[in-house]
């Protein structure tokens, strides 16, 4: 959104500096933070980091989640369990053709059908939209042009989902097929077909290319070269809830858009753009989520279908994806070609990087920006990379739009870096682990890249997971066949602007306080499984001494939250957690001091924990429940409610892009996998992944250990099986059709394929984070792909380099020669001996 | 959500209701007893009926009976039954292996047996959506005239995905089946001679007829045996290939083999020259290796089922001296 400097500015700069007319006073100095300096929070004694009281009582607990007994009792209320009076159910048509000219739509006969309600086509919802501002580039419906097999063309809406489909078949589309290009070659080799007309240049999305120190004379002096390709395939994120929507155009002119979301906000502002309504008139609330893992962090063509459907109509309208329609949304991990040159010294310092990626984008520009950037400016640490040059190039092809997924743009490179790290450590002969201990950044330091790090344990991470891994038992020792691997990564706890430039908070808790002594908190985050409800809880709980069953959240409703940005680049904890905890301490040193008050004692000794209020001076005689604490606290004044808000420092380098990837805080991961593989089969067993990751502080250890599991058995699952490919064009038919756009054959692994996974939880405390919190829930996702391909070498000699290690390409690897007697080499090799000096445990 | 299509649902009380049913409207209708397979076949649009007829819970064809002629199986016996039942592990072992290799455990709960051999061809062009295969071109097995795993082919190549059938096959069992006109009569074949080479329609049952038994010869009770089964996935997917071995021993050596091998075409393959490779020797690695190698020379997987066809065919090898190497553990 183009910013206007004309009358809105003018007009509150007006009311800042002089009485207004009524005499309405000003606002003192120090509520107003100035034009150039962004909005601070409250500093409280003792630092973000500590309690507030004298130890943690909610904190570090083995806490459950919230809202874990109404989803296991199946009372959990998802999008498609909505039901509401006279409600229509919505379709899309969707291109059979992965790219095509669209000459004309004739919808009369499926508007002749019974039970047909409306028909609507690009026509009806022409403007563009996109989640980044710069690159708005889609229609909810293709109006001249359709870009992958799959891509909507028209929506329906009828009495029911049969009919709707039946009507489908009834429209008739007149296409004009165009040459598509499926791959990142054939789409650099024919600019000329313009997949996507808002790029400013043949089919290219974005290019990124930066450049810090001079790495073609760091490479020269290095003692080892490693040169690698590597691909990584794309995959899709597979929520188990697909999505849906379901939308209410009332008599007045007022909108309510339920959906499956992880970006309520941003969702707002797309439908009033596209529909043409003004924000305040409409409402979108996110129900329980089955699932996003980032595929559903934009606005998608069910979530405007519906609603302008439902605004022709006059009635509510639901629309649901089936499975192959999630398939299509996508905007899963972009397939990428990473070409990498690093250099070594003999004594294990990294010297430089050299970086080439080509990133296939598909056909619409998403997050595609971001993602081009994260490529290169998300591998900084947590490693002193010497020089580095990254050269980022996205580009369209005729395929679902690829997007953020869990580790958004930054899993792929970080999975070519490691490998090669792991090169490199033979090369000049020393164990992994040593390589990265002695290039580890230190706290408080910055990147090459001019990333802030502030609290940083990736240290205590490589420890942690080499000590419980028995690596040095293992490693080059064990049978031909099994293996062990490690790597390491950091990511992001959010990022340090909103996706559309301002200067207001990114997140915001409203709390209010109930005589009867329970506390709602109202907070724009979204919840989609990770657990931010409940770390808004847990946060009250702390601060006011309640017990969790006392706490509501009130979370993601536009008419009743106020502003959090989303659940997207692993943001919640550390700001909704930071709005949350100083709305509460607001609230919490208020009673304190009433509290005080009545008692006679300073206001630090009023405790407020497990339901009870007491002075740590006299609590025999001193004490209330927290329910009583808030009546009284509400007679002495007034009803008792606050907020809280959070907006991170300024951070980022001063180069264009230096602030894509800066980051108030960071997280730090390291992960030993250990294989048993088949070589007669080639199947890779993973056995057991142990992950140690610095999380700051867990707010509730086992919300953090489900983190943590759940994103390695991601990563062990890119690895091994899961991609999102399509079936080639044959005489009989063309390009783009997915190869099998079901969870039957888009292969997730079992339980029985998932390995033991072993948290280990490192607890850098941050001194930005609410009670030193950083994220969980993305970080603990890097490491688990280049430690599975570092383990099939250990087990194997061979190096995979390209996704996934599937049983036919490790014996293709296998069958390449040489794999026997690489791996016997590599044994030989008396890497642990470094190791042994530094002191490792044996 | 995918839909069903519209159809009437009929769950007729005896099998002779079905049948009269059936003899009136076999080619409109479709036999659903378990619905794992049949179900989301509707959701595809793959069959179109304007019956389902559910028998599911006609009592008279679930039964397991081990008597001194050998097994005999209603229909109706579910996959976790076959899987579970104690003398089936003790006298077939490799066949409640088989059993209990088909999908997961609350597909076993619901999958019979007759649903298993009677399983609709798969192929990677086939079990998908209507929009699905509408944008490719319909095929040959469904709606349209052309292959797209054989382009120039005019026979469906669908791959026979039972992990029962082959073992049957192997175990010399037969099937009984039922039609509908004239009233009771009943027909005894063998699972071999049940399956044609054609994916359309891989076996004899003609419209209206059913299965309605299986039964396993008492003379291939503790037969060496073994059942491999190739698939990405420790649960859920159908085979990318299937062998069935079962050999008669007299002391150490063999007196005779039978090795089937499938999903790579639309019916198992029976590999030939088997008992002639087998007969008088010991299994041991030698003779693995050699039946192996006669497996390896018939079979040829194709792209009908959605994973490397070179590696499946490489396979064949592997699968194979492990089903040998297993029978011969157990005996």
């Amino acid at each position: 959104m183009k910013g206007k400097p004309g009358r809105a500015a003018a007009g509150s700069k007006g009311a800042k500096s002089a009485p207004g007319p009524r005499g309405t006073p000003e606002i003192p100095a120090d509520r107003m933070m100035p034009a150039e300096r962004r909005l601070e929070p409250p500093r409280w004694p003792g630092g973000r980091s500590a309690p507030p009281g004298s130890t943690f009582a909610v904190i570090g607990k083995r806490n459950r989640k919230v809202e874990g007994l109404a989803k296991v009792t199946g009372r959990a209320i998802y999008a498609d369990d909505i039901t509401l009076p006279r409600m229509l159910h919505g379709k899309l048509l969707r291109s059979i053709h992965a790219h095509a000219r669209i000459k004309s739509i004739d919808a009369s006969a499926a508007l002749a059908l019974p039970g047909v309600h409306a028909v609507i086509t690009g026509k009806d919802l022409p403007e563009y939209y996109g989640i980044i501002p710069w690159t708005q580039d889609e229609q909810a419906l293709c109006e001249e042009k359709a870009r992958y097999v799959g891509d909507a063309i028209a929506a329906v809406a009828a009495d029911s989902e049969l009919i709707a489909e039946e009507a489908l078949r009834l429209i008739r589309v007149e296409y004009e097929p165009l040459p598509a290009a499926m791959s990142i070659d054939e789409s650099l080799a024919h600019p000329e077909y313009r997949i996507n007309e808002k790029a400013r240049e043949g089919n290219i999305s974005k290019q990124v290319r930066l450049e810090f120190g001079d790495v073609g004379a760091a490479l020269e002096r290095s003692d080892a070269v490693v040169e690698g390709e590597y691909w990584y395939e794309g995959s899709t994120h597979a929520p188990i809830e697909p999505h849906c929507a379901v939308a209410d155009f009332d008599a007045t002119g007022f909108l309510t858009l339920i959906s499956s979301t992880q970006v309520a906000h941003y969702l707002h502002r797309d439908l009033a753009r596209v529909l043409g309504l003004p924000t305040q008139r409409i409402r979108v609330i996110q129900p329980v989520v089955g699932g996003a893992f980032g595929g559903k962090s934009e606005a998608f063509s069910l979530e405007f279908c519906a609603a302008k459907l439902s605004m022709v109509t006059g009635r509510p309208v639901k629309i649901l994806y089936t499975r192959e329609e999630v398939f299509y949304a996508h905007r899963g991990r972009h397939p990428m070609r990473l070409r990498y040159r690093t250099g070594i010294r003999r004594d294990g310092t990294l010297t430089g990087t050299d970086a080439l990626i080509h990133i296939d984008g598909g056909a619409y520009s998403s997050f595609g920006l971001v993602t081009t950037y994260y490529s290169g400016q998300l591998l900084t640490a947590p490693y002193r990379m010497g020089a580095y040059r990254f050269d980022s190039t996205r580009v369209f092809t005729n395929k679902p739009c690829c997007g953020p997924k869990r580790g958004h743009g930054s899993v792929q490179p970080r999975f070519a870096f490691e490998c090669q790290i792991d090169k490199l450590a033979e090369a000049i002969g020393m164990d992994p682990f040593e390589v990265r201990r002695r290039n580890t950044m230190d706290s408080n330091s910055r990147t090459v890249n001019d990333l802030r790090v502030t609290s940083n344990g990736f240290l205590e991470c490589l420890a942690a997971a080499e000590r419980a891994s028995e690596w040095g038992r293992k490693f080059r020792r064990l049978p031909y066949g099994r293996g062990v691997g490690m790597a390491g990564s950091m990511y992001i706890s959010g990022t340090n602007y909103c996706i559309y430039p301002n200067e207001m908070p990114q997140s915001a808790v409203q709390l209010k306080l109930d005589r009867s002594g329970r506390a709602t908190v109202f907070c724009g985050a979204s919840d989609i499984g990770q657990g931010s409800d409940s770390v808004l809880a847990y946060i009250v709980c702390e601060e006011l001494g309640l017990t969790l069953g006392d706490v509501r959240v009130v979370a993601a409703d536009t008419d009743l939250t106020p502003v959090d940005l989303g659940s997207y680049s692993s943001r919640e904890t550390f700001m909704v957690g930071n709005a949350c905890l100083d709305a509460a301490r607001k609230l919490r040193n208020d009673i304190a001091g009433v509290l005080a008050g009545e008692w006679g004692c300073p206001p630090e000794a009023v405790t407020l924990a497990g339901g009870v209020a007491c002075s740590m001076r006299d609590p025999q005689r001193h004490a209330m429940s927290v329910r009583d604490a808030f009546q009284l606290a509400e007679s002495r004044l007034g009803t008792l409610g606050s907020v809280g808000w959070y907006q991170s420092p300024k951070l980022g380098g001063d180069y264009r892009g230096g602030t894509i990837g800066a980051s108030p805080a960071y997280s730090f991961t390291a992960h030993v996998a250990e294989v048993e593989c088949d070589p007669e089969t080639g199947r890779v067993g993973v056995k057991k992944i142990w992950i140690a990751h610095d999380c700051g502080r867990a707010l509730s250890p086992v919300a953090v250990e489900g983190q943590m599991e759940g994103s390695a058995y991601m990563g062990f699952a890119e690895a091994l099986m899961e991609e999102q490919v399509f079936k080639p064009a044959a005489p009989g038919h063309g390009p783009g059709l997915h190869d099998g756009p079901s969870l039957l054959d888009y292969r997730i692994p079992t339980s029985l394929d998932t390995p033991d996974l072993e948290s280990l939880i490192v607890e850098s405390v941050d001194p930005e984070g609410p009670y030193g919190a950083k994220e969980a829930g993305e970080g603990p996702l890097h490491p688990s792909i280049p430690a599975i391909a570092n383990a099939i070498y250990d087990a194997l000699g061979i190096r995979c380099d390209r996704l996934p290690f599937y049983p036919p390409a490790v014996m293709r690897l296998l069958k390449a020669g040489e794999a026997r007697s690489r791996w016997e080499r590599a044994r030989a090799q008396v890497a642990p001996a470094v190791g042994a000096a530094a002191g490792r445990p044996r | 959500m995918l839909t069903l299509p519209r159809f009437a649902f009929l769950q007729p009380a005896s099998l002779d209701e079905a049948l009269d049913h059936l003899a009136e409207h076999a080619a409109e209708s479709l036999i659903v007893a378990g619905g794992t397979d049949a179900v989301p076949n509707l959701k595809h649009r793959l069959h179109e009926p304007r019956y389902v007829v559910h028998i599911g819970r006609l009592r008279e064809l679930h039964f397991m009976r081990h008597e001194t002629d050998g097994l005999h199986l209603g229909p109706l016996v579910t996959l976790s039954e076959l899987t579970r039942d104690d003398r089936v592990g003790a006298e077939f072992p490799s066949l409640a292996k088989a059993a209990g290799l088909v999908a997961g455990p609350q597909l076993r709960n619901m999958g019979t047996l007759g649903g298993n051999l009677c399983l609709d061809t798969r192929c990677t062009y086939y079990n998908q959506t209507l929009f699905w295969r509408e944008s490719l071109g319909f095929c040959l097995k469904k709606s349209g005239t052309l292959c797209h795993v054989v382009p120039a082919g005019k026979r469906c190549v669908a791959a026979h995905s039972s992990d029962v059938a082959p073992m049957l096959i192997a175990l010399d069992a037969e099937v009984e089946i039922a039609s509908p006109r004239p009233r009771g009569t009943r027909r005894r074949v063998s699972v071999d001679d049940f399956f044609v080479a054609d994916g359309i329609h891989n076996n004899v049952l003609a419209p209206g007829e059913m299965v309605t038994g299986v039964f396993v010869p008492a003379r291939s009770r503790g037969l060496a045996s073994g059942y491999q089964k190739l698939r990405p996935r420790a649960a859920i997917d159908f085979p990318m290939l299937s062998v069935a071995f079962a050999a008669r021993m007299g002391g150490a050596s063999c007196e005779s083999a039978r090795l089937v091998v499938s999903a790579i075409a639309a019916r198992p393959r029976v590999i030939t020259g088997i008992d002639e490779l087998a007969r008088g020797r010991p299994l041991d690695d030698a003779a693995a290796d050699a039946i192996a190698q006669a497996a390896w020379k018939q079979c040829h997987p194709l792209i009908n089922v959605s994973y490397d066809a070179d590696y499946r065919r490489e396979m064949v090898l592997v699968m194979t001296r492990r089903a040998v190497r297993e029978a011969r553990v157990e005996a």
